[in-house]
């Protein structure tokens, strides 16, 4: 892995014409992050610059940090990322108790949700922002939890729902309801919203005149379980936050923690996380074009599509036990290695698979009433995807051509011949269309993957980081030795930070982790990938029909595991 | 005292405990044509919710336990499948659609979560969906497999079968009426 060890020098000289040398402070991370320091009143100008004229045109993630022993308190930590050179810088500015920054709404759209969560879990303030309400948890919650000093398991009750609300922006006329409009009310506990979907709405006549979501229904404290949990430990939590695809994310989460131990795991490891990721996007695949289609009235599609799923689950079963969360991989390679013939039966299935993908094709794409629910509906541009922070199929489908296995490939994917299917016109057809390519595309993948299986060990040796296997543990002196110690001790990577992001089957999966050099993460933010997407969703589907939104919320295939956390 | 009028009585009387056992019968028809026709309402949150959709997919098929017609609706169902995390936000609304079923009507917990909060012993999450209505069977696994829910729904046809009494449903008062006594664990009076 080659990594650039100093800061960028073009972009710091230019950084220091325009602002000045005292400004900034730059620094690049051992593992190769880079990082710009500002002071917080700098913010909104610089992160303009960056995006105007440094060509970092997408904000990934903002996000807030606690160190209740410093003077300013709170960090507020912004990630963003250079599509021509697919690089990536953080920002990181310091804001006391009570005191606020700029939002940077003006600049991106997307930050609006992000920033809210940070005022909710921390209390920073945004100024500016036209909305900062509680995001995540209930309306009657108090206090921000995810400060150091608010205990994990303070449950504090809720018998109430917030009616009706809209959202605050000044062109509209906030919670204030108009006579002439029907206002409705859908979820959370509704079949098209998925779960825990909440989704206001003002009608007139079948036409939204506006509409508001509220989410957090699913708000599991991920962050902070994973504050008071081992590192090994977090890897059942991070099954739960995409539960289409549970084991994308424990390859996610371990491969930030690998990086940030500056281990490589061995190259079976990779091959098999290649797969196990390949098949889950299968899988979440088939969850989101068939309830897709369930939510325009095809039944059928999802119950044949759901024979498919039924096999993978049975591939993971004879892997590791579990269907659904496997939490298969280790902080360093694999659970355990892959039984005889395990490779034989993913390429079994990936001919099956394939069957299936065509008679899907045959079944939606080509249906004509499908069709005509999904052409040219509720289409959103490739600036407006940009600015939104749209990654992942959804970006893909309004045609802008950034994949990460593509542009920063891990695991040998780039020795992978595989294409990034890329749509035209952003619209909900565009999506499936795009969904069901990539199912075809990860089914070369597996299948190259599962012919070249690499022989050697299934995880790294080092014995302060994996656990000794067990007929050491209970046959040598040694094994026993090192099992206490890494228990008792605990894996422990050297205090720093990292931001790693993989390619779920939604999009960029982030893991900001900031280790202070103990056996639980310091701090642990996910950037879900349907977080981004779904806050775009009341501007998408304004003066769509009713129908269409249905339509849409099914074609963003929020997840609500990831989107609450 | 032996009079022909009242040995006829005796007979009648007999007649009419005859019927009753009748009657009881009937009952064990409406308990038969109940357990085998119990219409769910998926209340699926989270991932236990996905592993529904296999229960009542093609592999699992509810549909041989006759529990196959999934009602989205409250008011058309009578077994919530309460299936994932309930956090506290939720909690009201779990409530309001326990509320809004119609008697006689059954609460199947799906995973740990659902039964205890599992291993979110966190802030944001109700430890247990018991803690706002009556659970009739706890399915554990996280999330359990399509097996086991089969089991649970076998398990309450038997209850329905049995008549078996369930306490923690008749002292059930709804927390929303009861105003704050939310914590109160299922099976004990809730004073209004």
């Amino acid at each position: 892995m080659s990594l650039a060890m100093n800061f960028p020098e073009v972009l710091k000289s230019d950084l220091i014409i325009k602002f000045g040398t005292t400004e900034f402070k730059f620094t690049t991370t051992p593992v190769g992050d880079h990082v710009i320091e500002a002071k917080k009143e700098s913010i909104p100008a610089l992160l303009r610059y960056l995006k105007e004229y440094a060509g970092f045109n997408f904000l990934m993630d903002v996000c807030g940090v606690d160190y209740p022993n410093r003077e300013k308190r709170f960090d507020v930590v912004y990630h963003l990322f250079n599509l021509k050179e697919s690089s990536r810088v953080r920002v990181k500015t310091q804001v006391a108790e009570g005191g606020s920054v700029q939002t940077v709404i003006p600049i991106w759209k997307g930050a609006d949700w992000f920033e809210r969560e940070a005022f909710d879990m921390f209390g920073i303030i945004f100024e500016g922002h036209p909305n900062l309400r509680k995001i995540l948890t209930h309306h009657e919650f108090v206090g921000h939890p995810l400060r150091k000093d608010y205990e994990a398991d303070a449950q504090q009750h809720c018998l109430t729902m917030l009616p009706v609300h809209f959202n605050n922006t000044p062109e509209q006329r906030g919670d204030q309801l108009d006579s002439r409009f029907v206002p409705i009310n859908i979820g959370p506990s509704h079949p098209a919203m998925h779960g825990t979907l909440r989704v206001m709405a003002e009608l007139d006549g079948e036409t939204i005149v506006r509409a508001n979501c509220d989410i957090g229904f699913l708000h599991r404290c991920f962050e902070k379980m994973a504050e008071t949990h081992p590192y090994n430990q977090v890897i059942p939590f991070t099954d739960r936050l995409n539960y289409c695809s549970a084991p994308m994310n424990n390859v996610g989460y371990c491969k930030t923690v690998e990086r940030l131990l500056g281990v490589e795991i061995p190259a079976r490891a990779q091959t098999m996380r290649v797969i196990l990721c390949e098949l889950s996007r299968i899988i979440d695949h088939v969850v989101s074009v068939g309830t897709g289609g369930l939510d325009l009235g095809a039944l059928t599609g999802f119950f044949h599509l759901f024979t498919y799923r039924e096999k993978v689950y049975n591939l993971f079963e004879k892997l590791c036990g579990a269907r659904l969360t496997v939490s298969m991989t280790r902080v360093g390679g694999m659970a355990q290695d892959a039984p005889d013939g395990w490779f034989t039966d993913v390429l079994t299935f990936c001919d099956e698979v394939s069957d299936g993908i065509d008679e899907i094709t045959k079944l939606l794409l080509e249906n004509k009433i499908f069709i005509k629910r999904t052409q040219g509906i509720c289409p959103v541009s490739k600036e407006d995807a940009i600015a939104w922070g749209y990654t992942g199929p959804l970006l893909r489908a309004s045609g802008v051509n950034l994949d990460l296995r593509k542009s920063n490939p891990y695991y040998g994917y780039e020795n992978y011949d595989f294409d990034i299917p890329v749509g035209a016109n952003g619209d909900i057809y565009d999506r499936y269309l795009v969904r069901i390519e990539e199912m075809r595309q990860s089914v070369r993948i597996v299948r190259q993957a599962c012919k070249n299986v690499p022989g050697g060990d299934y995880t790294i040796r080092d014995k302060g980081i994996v656990l000794p296997e067990k007929k050491d543990v209970y046959g040598n002196i040694e094994g026993l030795m090192n099992h206490f110690m890494l228990v008792i001790k605990g894996l422990r990577p050297p205090a720093g930070e990292i931001y790693d992001a993989t390619e779920a089957a939604n999009g960029e999966l982030g893991f900001y982790l900031i280790s202070d050099g103990s056996a639980n993460p310091y701090r642990l933010k996910v950037r879900p990938p349907c977080f981004a997407i779904y806050q775009s969703f009341p501007t998408v589907v304004q003066g769509a029909m009713l129908a269409d939104a249905i339509a849409t919320v099914a074609s963003m295939n929020v997840i609500a595991g990831e989107l609450d956390r | 005292m032996n009079s022909p009028n009242t040995q006829l009585a005796t007979q009648s009387v007999d007649d009419m405990s005859r019927s009753l056992a009748f009657t009881s019968k009937l009952d064990a028809l409406a308990a038969w044509g109940q357990r085998n026709s119990l219409w769910p309402m998926p209340y699926g949150t989270a991932c236990c919710g996905i592993e529904l959709m296999s229960v009542m997919g093609p592999k699992y098929d509810l549909a041989r336990f006759g529990a196959e017609v999934v009602r989205f609706s409250p008011r058309q169902s009578d077994l919530l499948i309460v299936a994932g995390t309930i956090t506290e936000k939720m909690a009201p609304v779990l409530v309001r659609i326990y509320e809004q079923m119609l008697e006689p009507k059954y609460v199947i917990s799906m995973g740990v979560c659902a039964s205890s909060g599992g291993f979110y012993r966190a802030y944001h999450v109700l430890q247990g969906c018991d803690k706002v209505i009556p659970v009739d069977v706890y399915v554990p696994g996280c999330p359990p497999t399509p097996e086991a829910v089969l089991d649970g729904i076998m398990t309450l046809q038997k209850m329905i079968k049995d008549r078996t009494p369930r306490p923690w449903k008749d002292h059930w008062h709804s927390p929303m009426l009861t105003g704050g006594s939310h914590a109160s664990p299922a099976g004990t009076v809730v004073a209004p």
